[in-house]
Formats: C-alpha cells, sequence, structure tokens
C-alpha cells in the first residue's frame, strides 16, 4: 500500500516509559537525527530523581519531549502532537497533557492486569472506550522485538531490553527522520559486545520496516529544515554548552581552568564533562562536600587559575560563607548554580528559578555578587565567557544562574569561530603599584584601579609581592587588618560600588516591540525566555501589541532598566518562583511589577502565559494565530 | 602561568629568620605558646632553600590561624576549618610552590574534620600545623574536641560530655602517609619534626601541643615539668629502641593483643623491645604508638614522627594525568566545539 506524506510545520513528540525503558537515549538519538536534519529544535527531559523507581508505577515515569519544526522555535511545546507510552503508568501520567486527537502509541504488551492494576486502571483503556477522543495505535513494541531478535544468542531480557531502538525506529520512518547517526552511536556505545550491537541495528531497522508495512500507520509526516542563518550547526544542551564555555573563557582569559566540585543533580554533567578535557590543562577536583568544592576553587583562584565551582541550590547554602570570603578576598570565582526545585532537598530533577534572592543575598553581611543569567541551553556558552569577563576583570565571585531546564533541555547552535570570541586575556601584577611619598615604591594588595575598582592580582610565586589576605575587615590600600569604622563603612561602600560599576560595560536592556505602541512590557530573566517568547508572538498574532524584554544581568541591572520599566503601563514579571525578580524590580525601581508566578518544576506554557498578558493588552483576534512558538 | 616567570627570584641566596618576620604587629595574649612556634617556624623556613614568594601559609579561624599575617611569605587568612580545603585548590593547582596549613584543635577537628580527614587521605602536598591547646581560645574558654573529658569551662559547668579525638589516631585512621607531634617549647625537637615534615611528599601532620595561658594553663606541665617530663614523655627516634625515663627505666613492648604497653626496661629481655620504624608500610604500630598516653592526662605521651611513608602525592598524580592527556598535543577549542555531528547552512 502506498503510504500518504503529510507535510507539517512543527510536531511536539513526547517519549515516555519506566525509568528503565531508556526513553531519555531515545529521546536523545531522535533529537540527534532531527538536528542533523536542520529542523529547529527544543527539548525537555522531564525524569523522576531516582535511579530505578519500582517498576511500572506513576513515580516511575521518565519522559522526554521534543519539539521540532520547520520555522524557528522558542519552547519544546505546551501539549504533544503525539505521546509513545512504554507501559499504562506512562499513559496515565502523561494523557491529561494530551490533546484530544492527538496520537498516542501505546506498547500493548505491557497492558497486562498487573500493570493496569499497580496505577489505577480497572479496565484496559486501549479495549474500553476511554481513549476515542485520540488515534491509537496499539504496537506490541516488546514482543515485536523479541520475535524480531530471536535468531541472536542473546537473553530474552536483553531482546526486550532493545524495544526502545524498535519504536525509535518506527518514530524514525514515522517522520522521515535519518537512521545513520544512531547507528554509529550504537556502533560506539555496543563496539564490544557484537552481538547486542547487531541486536540493536536489528531492531531500529525492523522498526522501521514495521512503520512501512504495518496497516495501523498510513501517513508519514514531513517537517521541512527550518531557516536557520548560515553557518555551521550542531545540537547542545546547556549544561555542555556551559562547560565549553568554561574551557573558552580559560582559553581567552590564557588561565588555566580549574573546577572544585561535589556531585549534584542537575549540574554534575558540567563536572564530567570538564573532567575529560585534561588536554587543555583542566582541573577538575571533586572534593569531600560543597564547602571544600569552593574552598579548592577559591585556593585556586588565589593560585592564578580561572576558578569554577558547580552545584545547584542546597550546595550554595553550604557554599555562602565561602562565596562571602570570596568578596572579601575580592579574588575572581565563578559559582554556577543550576537551579532545581527547592526549598530543602526539593525537586531534585525539576526545574526552578527561586535561587535569585539567595544568589543575590544570601550571605552574612553586605556581600554583593553579580549575577549572570543564560536564556537558553546554548546561551550558557556566552554566559559563561561573561560570567568569566566580570570576574576576573572586577576581582570578584560571579554567580551564573542557569537552572534544570536549561541544563537538560537542547537546542540548535551555531558554532561559533574561536576568532569570534572576545579577547579576556588577563595580566597578573607582577611589580609594585604603589609610590610613596619619599619615592619608594611598594606593593599594596589593596590598591585599586580607579576606573573598575579592582584590587590587583598578584600571585604566589610573584617576587617582591609577597602579601596576606583573609577575611577580616582590610584597611583600604594597605589590606592589613583594620577594625576602624570609617575604613569598613569605606570598604562596604567601595565593594558595593565596584559591582555597581559593571553596569556601565554592560549592554543596554534592549527591548522587542515591533508594533512601537505597546503599552504592556513582559520582563523576565533566564529560562523564561522561550515561553516569553512565544507567548508574545500569540499575543501579536491575535493583534495584541505587547513588548518584551529580558535580563541577562540581575546584578548589576542594565543601566537604562529603570527608564525602560518606566515607560509602560502594565510591567508583568512570570517566574518560576513567587517573585523574586518582580521584588527586585519593585525595590529598586519603584514600579508596580506585576508577579506571574509558577512552581510546578516545569517551564512556563506559551499559552498558559500567552492568557495571563491578554489580561493587560487588547487583542481583536483578527488573526488569531496557530503557532505556539 | 601568565606573565609570571618563577625562576627569577628577587630575593637574598642566603635568607635568615629576619627576613620571614612581617612588620605586622603581634596580637597573641603573651606569653602564648603561639609565640614560641612562630620564632621556631620563622628560624626554620630559611632551611627549606625555597625563595620566599614561593612558600605560601593559609590558615582558618582560632588565634593559631592569625599566623599568616606574621610572616613575610604569601598567606590567606581564611575561614573556619576551611583551610585545607583552600590549601589543597592551590596545592593542586600550583605544584610549584610550598604550601602549608595553620590550625587548631577548634578549627582542624571540629568544624573543619571533614576537610581534615579528606586532605590527610589524598595526600595533597600540604604541611598542616595543628596546634593544640585542648581548649577554645578565641572564642573565651569553651571545651575543644581534644579538652579530656569532664572539663569545666564556660559552656560546660557541670564537665564536658565530650569524649576528646586523639588527633594523631583519627590522622593514622586517616590514611596520613606523615604523622607527627612535637611540643611548643622544645625548639629543637620542633625545628627537627618541621624539618622531616618539609622534606615528605604529600600531606604532613604535626600536632604541636601548646600552651593558652589563659584559657587553658599547664594542659601539658605534666610533659614540660622537669620533674616529671622524662618519665611521661616517650621520645621516638628512627631505628632506635623505644626506651625513656631519667634512667631509661621505661620501655615499649608488644602485648598479646597486638596493641603495645610500658614495661619496666629491666623485666624484658631486649629484643622484645619495640624498635622505632616510622616507614613500617603498616599502620598498625604506628597507630599503637598514638594509643599509648593517656586521653584525660596525657600521661606516657610519645613525641615526634609516628608515621612517614611514601604515596604519591594528589597533586603529582593530578599533574601527570594532565601530561598523559596532553601527549598527544593539547585541546584544539575549535575542533571540540565543532563536535562530531554538525551541519551546515548556506
Amino acid at each position: 500500500m502506498a503510504k500518504q506524506t503529510v507535510q507539517v510545520d512543527k510536531v511536539i513528540i513526547r517519549f515516555a516509559g519506566d525509568s528503565g525503558d531508556g526513553m531519555q537515549l531515545t529521546g536523545d538519538r531522535f533529537t540527534s537525527s532531527t538536528a542533523s536534519f536542520g529542523n529547529d529544535l527544543s527539548t525537555l527531559p522531564d525524569f523522576p530523581a531516582e535511579i530505578r523507581a519500582p517498576a511500572g508505577t506513576l513515580p516511575g515515569v521518565s519522559a522526554f519531549q521534543l519539539h521540532f519544526a520547520d520555522h524557528e522555535i522558542m519552547t519544546p511545546g505546551d501539549a504533544p502532537n503525539v505521546l509513545v507510552a512504554m507501559n499504562p503508568a506512562a499513559l496515565k501520567a502523561n494523557l491529561g497533557q494530551l490533546p484530544r486527537g492527538a496520537d498516542i502509541i501505546v506498547n500493548t504488551d505491557e497492558f497486562t492486569k498487573r500493570n493496569l492494576t499497580k496505577v489505577g486502571y480497572d479496565t484496559n483503556p486501549i479495549e474500553d472506550d476511554s481513549l476515542e477522543s485520540w488515534n491509537v495505535h496499539p504496537v506490541a513494541l516488546t514482543s515485536l522485538t523479541v520475535e524480531s531478535l530471536k535468531e541472536f544468542d542473546i537473553t530474552k531480557k536483553e531482546a526486550e531490553r532493545a524495544k526502545n531502538m524498535f519504536a525509535l525506529g518506527l518514530l524514525s520512518w514515522l517522520y522521515g527522520r535519518p537512521t545513520e547517526g544512531t547507528e554509529t552511536f550504537l556502533k560506539e556505545k555496543f563496539g564490544k559486545k557484537p552481538e547486542i550491537l547487531a541486536a540493536n541495528l536489528k531492531a531500529l531497522k525492523d522498526g522501521w520496516n514495521f512503520g512501512e508495512t504495518t496497516e495501523d500507520f498510513s501517513i508519514r509526516y514531513e517537517v521541512k529544515p527550518a531557516p536557520l542563518n548560515a553557518g555551521t550547526y550542531r545540537n547542545i544542551n546547556g549544561n555542555l554548552a556551559l562547560a565549553y564555555g568554561l574551557i573558552a573563557a580559560a582559553h581567552q582569559t590564557k588561565l588555566p581552568l580549574f573546577l572544585g566540585s561535589y556531585p549534584i543533580t542537575p549540574a554534575s554533567d558540567i563536572l564530567h564533562e570538564l573532567s575529560k578535557h585534561k588536554d587543555f590543562g583542566v582541573r577538575t577536583f571533586q572534593a569531600e562536600d560543597e564547602i571544600a568544592g569552593i574552598g579548592a576553587a577559591l585556593g585556586a583562584a588565589y593560585g592564578g587559575s580561572l576558578a569554577i565551582t558547580t552545584t545547584s541550590g542546597p550546595g550554595v547554602a553550604l557554599k555562602s560563607e565561602a562565596i562571602g570570603l570570596a568578596v572579601a578576598l575580592e579574588l575572581p570565582l565563578i559559582i554556577i548554580d543550576v537551579q532545581r526545585g527547592g526549598p530543602s532537598t526539593g525537586l531534585p530533577t525539576k526545574t526552578e528559578q527561586a535561587d535569585l534572592l539567595q544568589a543575590m543575598y544570601g550571605r552574612n553581611g553586605e556581600a554583593p555578587v553579580p549575577i549572570v543569567a543564560p536564556q537558553s541551553p546554548a546561551d550558557n556558552f556566552n554566559a559563561a565567557l561573561e560570567a568569566a569577563r566580570i570576574a576576573t576583570t572586577y576581582r570578584t565571585p560571579v554567580f551564573l544562574l542557569s537552572d534544570g531546564y536549561l541544563a537538560n533541555g537542547s537546542e540548535p547552535w551555531r558554532v561559533p569561530e574561536v576568532s569570534e570570541l572576545p579577547d579576556l586575556t588577563v595580566t597578573f601584577t607582577d611589580s609594585h603599584n604603589w609610590t610613596a611619598e619619599d619615592g619608594t615604591t611598594e606593593f599594596m594588595p589593596f590598591a585599586r584601579d580607579p576606573e573598575t575598582l579592582a584590587r590587583p592580582w598578584a600571585v604566589p610565586g610573584t617576587p617582591g609581592l609577597e602579601h596576606r589576605i583573609g577575611g577580616i575587615e582590610k584597611a583600604d590600600v594597605t589590606g592589613h587588618i583594620s577594625y576602624d569604622p570609617d575604613n569598613h563603612d569605606f570598604m562596604v561602600r567601595t565593594r558595593q560600588a565596584k559591582v555597581d560599576g559593571i553596569a556601565s560595560t554592560i549592554a543596554d536592556l534592549t527591548v522587542d516591540d515591533p508594533s512601537g505602541e505597546a503599552t504592556t512590557l513582559v520582563i523576565g530573566w533566564g529560562s523564561t525566555f522561550g515561553p516569553i517568547g512565544a507567548a508574545v508572538k500569540l499575543i501579536r498574532n491575535r493583534g495584541g501589541k505587547v513588548a518584551q524584554a529580558h535580563l541577562r544581568h540581575l546584578n548589576p541591572m542594565p543601566a537604562n532598566t529603570g527608564e525602560v520599566l518606566k515607560q509602560y503601563d502594565h510591567v508583568i514579571v512570570p517566574e518560576m518562583n513567587l517573585g523574586q525578580l518582580a521584588l527586585l524590580l519593585r525595590g529598586k525601581y519603584l514600579v508596580d511589577a506585576i508577579g506571574f508566578n509558577k512552581v510546578r518544576g516545569l517551564p512556563f506554557k506559551a499559552e498558559e502565559l500567552a492568557e495571563v498578558i491578554a489580561t493587560y493588552v487588547d487583542t481583536n483576534n483578527a488573526n488569531e494565530g496557530s503557532s505556539n512558538g | 602561568m601568565a606573565d609570571v616567570d618563577l625562576t627569577d627570584s628577587a630575593v637574598p641566596v642566603k635568607l635568615t629568620a629576619k627576613d620571614f618576620k612581617s612588620d605586622q604587629e603581634v596580637r597573641w595574649c603573651p606569653g602564648c605558646g603561639d609565640y614560641a612556634i612562630l620564632a621556631a617556624v620563622q628560624s626554620f623556613l630559611p632551611e627549606l632553600g625555597i625563595p620566599r614568594e614561593n612558600i605560601c601559609f593559609i590558615s582558618g579561624i582560632g588565634c593559631s590561624s592569625r599566623f599568616p599575617y606574621y610572616l613575610t611569605t604569601y598567606g590567606m587568612h581564611s575561614i573556619h576549618g576551611r583551610a585545607p580545603s583552600i590549601a589543597t585548590g592551590l596545592a593542586v593547582s600550583r605544584p610549584d610552590l610550598s604550601v602549608w596549613v595553620v590550625t587548631g584543635d577548634g578549627d582542624a577537628l571540629s568544624i573543619g574534620g571533614n576537610h581534615l580527614i579528606h586532605a590527610l587521605r589524598r595526600n595533597v602536598n600540604l604541611k598542616i600545623l595543628l596546634f593544640n591547646n585542648r581548649i577554645y581560645g578565641l572564642t573565651k574558654g569553651q571545651y575543644s574536641p581534644t579538652s579530656e573529658q569532664g572539663k569545666v569551662t564556660k559552656s560546660t559547668p557541670m564537665g564536658s560530655l565530650d569524649y576528646p579525638f586523639n588527633p594523631l589516631s583519627l590522622a593514622i585512621g586517616a590514611e596520613a602517609t606523615f604523622v607527627a607531634r612535637t611540643v611548643d617549647s622544645d625548639r629543637k625537637h620542633l625545628t627537627d619534626v618541621l624539618r622531616q615534615a618539609s622534606q615528605h611528599e604529600g600531606t604532613a601532620l604535626v600536632e604541636i601541643y601548646q600552651n593558652c595561658n589563659i584559657f587553658n594553663d599547664g594542659a601539658f606541665d605534666l610533659l614540660k615539668n622537669p620533674e616529671t617530663r622524662d618519665d611521661e614523655v616517650i621520645p621516638l627516634v628512627q631505628d632506635q629502641p623505644i626506651i625513656f625515663g631519667a634512667e631509661g627505666q621505661h620501655c615499649v613492648v608488644r602485648t598479646e593483643h597486638g596493641s603495645l604497653q610500658i614495661v619496666p626496661t629491666d623485666s624484658v629481655d631486649p629484643v622484645e623491645i619495640v624498635v622505632h620504624d616510622a616507614h613500617h608500610p603498616d599502620t598498625a604500630t604506628a597507630f599503637a604508638l598514638s594509643r599509648l598516653s593517656d586521653p584525660e592526662t596525657l600521661h606516657q605521651t610519645p613525641i615526634g614522627v609516628l608515621r612517614d611513608v611514601q604515596r604519591p602525592s594528589y597533586d603529582r598524580l593530578m599533574q601527570s594525568q594532565l601530561e598523559t592527556a596532553q601527549e598527544q598535543g593539547s585541546g584544539d577549542l575549535q575542533a571540540m566545539l565543532r563536535g562530531a555531528d554538525t551541519w551546515t547552512i548556506d
């Protein structure tokens, strides 16, 4: 039978199964083929904190959502068009988010009485009429896979485990994705186990062939490549982009990279990645705890390294005292907080933006720390370079606030040429920097650069510049211990002025308002950039006029921020917290910032944001758009 | 390192103690044992033959942690308990430096206990000087993790309930490769132990009994008084039988349980007397030595180097991994950014 091919402009697929079903791998592979096919894309892995939650249960469901399109997109998509449900738990956990009319591919082999009962189904939803409103494609994925692999010398369990490759083959056929990349990947992964490799390759191929021959799938879909700007692209997730950004920053500053870190979800992958790059002279130190992670980084900073510590919110809490020390010592240090749901252990694998005030104020005393936040997975690369620029120029600790969504989500990234990267060359102080009245010279560890207010960075090993620094208040210029009241007041204000002064080197806040007539501004920071952008597009498609601005620097904010905010009747601040940026904007600029806040551990959906924005914006609904970004 | 030529030393070839004395007024209480340790360290440092700029002292918080301010080397007075971690980062990223940690019993064994044990097991190239005065001085007199049980202090009016740590047993249990004990008032012994510690590759832990004349005066009198010290101090000398006492009347022998005990020298066959060997790879005898003293009174306390064995330092191992990784040339940034899986849009 000849299969029909239908052109669509975008597809959102959600792979869902048990933690052990290999859904993240399946999603990654599908994403990789989609990237090399040239679509724009955005992904959202959504998995439990437990390594292996009890099989077949709702808490054990691991999912991976991929949005790909023939045009530029900004989010992993609100609701899937296709759900691949490997078991009843995966169906039950995801059905609520699935619009009526969507396709559901279910692995019927797992819909046993026992598995159904486990998640509270009294009857089999595939057989009763409860799924009437959706297009259900029942496929016996497990038994088809086992059947297809029967000639291999592998156990039944090993054969069953290849069912994700069968599913991937089927989906690859359905959306015309190339499979060569996955074949190469499997050859690398199972190179030492030829029988398992052959079995997985066959499962992948048979999944594809099954799509071609089965009557159940009569239509194939085609999503044409997206018209991206010219260049060489690769798909990249946020943690990888961040690790690359740090290595690039070391290269551009000409400093050796040192990472002190303690494993913590969702930041550990940065440690894993950096530890692979010893050929760049990267030193990674897995410390005994979070405190030692930052302690070692601070020691390395003193010694002249580009020093990094990576963590998530609970780790920042433990590092707070050392961050305060870095503020007092005025040494460059990058603190990466990949935010997750809190408080306490919270939701380790889910995303949130609730550490902003912790980064801003979570220390004793007046201890200002600059904050930079990337706005998309790939943007972590640029954010790392910017954090390094601020840290080394101003001799200060800098926060980089990523989050779980940015860390694990991926998107196409135009690979930069090294020659395009900013020159961040650091020069250590190697001679006396102070001339006394009698003409003699000496080294003063707290004599500042008049422009940046940065103190000299003189590293151990430099003859004649031996000096002592510490956490006790220091006298201006000499750095000697000082309990003098006026000196303390001066030093506190000077450290604040130094951080405030960074604003003169960062770009003005730009506003996106094609109409130029908007009276409502939506302003956000960090990973809400995509959802806000998609929501704003929806509003504009519906005839509404709305402006968007996004803060990359949270401390200090761009110099024109107050001016921008005052131009609008309404300022809406969507955040995945209870209103932390809104509080800062209200406190600093006396604007009536209106928060829109959700802490569900998931990124905003464009449609829910658009609904809120619409209450402040007139829309005539004249040309209602269908795209949700 | 950018812009710094480490080979060009501006210091005189031969340094003296004076070269290591900073212009800062020393602010310990008059009579504090720290003065003697500072003087001993200042006199010893020239012996290292290392240019002043290549020496760095890192301390935590406590009376002893003011130490770096009084030296003319590079130094950092950090935060409570964390000096070993900061020093670790410095030492592994700058193997060309001589990195020293100055800490106290509260700093190293209470708030910073975790960092201490992990520095020891990793064998980072650090020399850790643990000033043990068995009391909290800077916070004005609370009991410390080495205070004897039942100690009456401001925070324990009915006596402390905590059982004390034995710092050397702890260090040996934490896989330390160099463990020694000395006393603030014995300049010669202190200097000799510093010398051995400085020659050791890896972490060296030196416990220095240090008198706090304000809050715990006389804590070590038993080991210092001319009338008692000969019978109370067990000096350890490499390859020598462990015999002590004014007349050499005490000696150390093994028990049938594998521990050590002190018996009259004339009661045993001389071949039964334990011959001190700090270089023995097994920790059993060193640990047994650390257990000889009475945890409350310090009655019969060994001093000297208990353990001094070879194990590659963490810094060296890390350096060698970097060198191995760079054997085929340094990383290519452009190639890394590009990766294996790219597509091009014209």
